[in-house]
């Protein structure tokens, strides 16, 4: 019973983490990317602990508090940037349609 | 007893995985930023509070439970504000349809007397006014 869950549950993240780089490849905009590599995160979490599970151990739970406290920050980081080059994008065009 | 909690530990390590799985499915299907978003959100709390749990019901020491809550407490932080981040840059990118909005609280916000943006950090006492101005032009 055991090992089918286990089972079951690693074929389950591995889908969903194979998923989510299509995802990541596909995505349009720089910010699917990043929603997407969240939500990657998400998955390496529950996949580090379903590791932790089978092999009863606390190793890596200093891991995974690293990944909850850093996990945020790319997506913070990125997220700012877009909006400061869209906004400069908003300014030039009103400058172009002035002069015009 | 042990065995029922173990038992218990790997049924949540397995909804947790279909948890994310069902996320994977909603990021590839959903034509929206907005709606991607609230797929992803689902094993990013829920996921992860009962991989968490999981792990906790296996495991039964003081220390690492400690250390699971202290994870799960950082998860329900920083998760919202970079919802958030995320969200308001899609909404200033023009990347949310407008036709798939029922209400649109933001636009009067966004743009102010001279139609430019304006900036949500540096909203001071005289938007009051220029709020007064905009509604009376309109």
């Amino acid at each position: 019973m055991s090992t089918v869950l286990t089972w079951v549950s690693a074929t389950l993240l591995t889908a969903a983490a194979l998923l989510i780089v299509v995802r990541i490849v596909r995505g349009p905009t720089v910010l699917d990317r990043v929603v997407a590599l969240d939500v990657l995160i998400a998955v390496i979490v529950s996949a580090l602990a379903l590791e932790a599970v089978v092999n009863r151990h606390g190793t890596t739970l200093p891991i995974l508090i690293t990944l909850s406290l850093l996990g945020f920050l790319s997506s913070v980081t990125v997220a700012r940037y877009v909006e400061r080059d869209s906004s400069e994008v908003a300014e030039d065009d009103d400058v172009e349609e002035g002069r015009g | 007893m042990t065995a029922v909690l173990d038992s218990a530990s790997l049924l949540c390590l397995t909804a947790s995985a279909l948890l994310s799985l069902a996320a994977a499915v909603g990021l590839l299907r959903f034509p929206d930023l907005l709606s991607r978003m609230h797929a992803g959100t689902k094993p990013q709390v829920l996921g992860v509070l009962l991989a968490l749990l999981g792990v906790g019901l296996r495991l039964r020491s003081g220390l690492d439970v400690g250390m699971l809550l202290l994870v799960g407490l950082f998860q329900c932080l920083t998760l919202p504000v970079a919802a958030h981040m995320v969200g308001r840059a899609v909404y200033r990118t023009d990347l949310v349809r407008s036709c798939d909005l029922a209400v649109d609280d933001l636009s009067v916000e966004r743009t102010g007397e001279d139609g430019r943006a304006v900036d949500g950090d540096q909203l001071g006492p005289d938007d009051h006014v220029s709020e007064d101005v905009h509604r009376s032009d309109g």
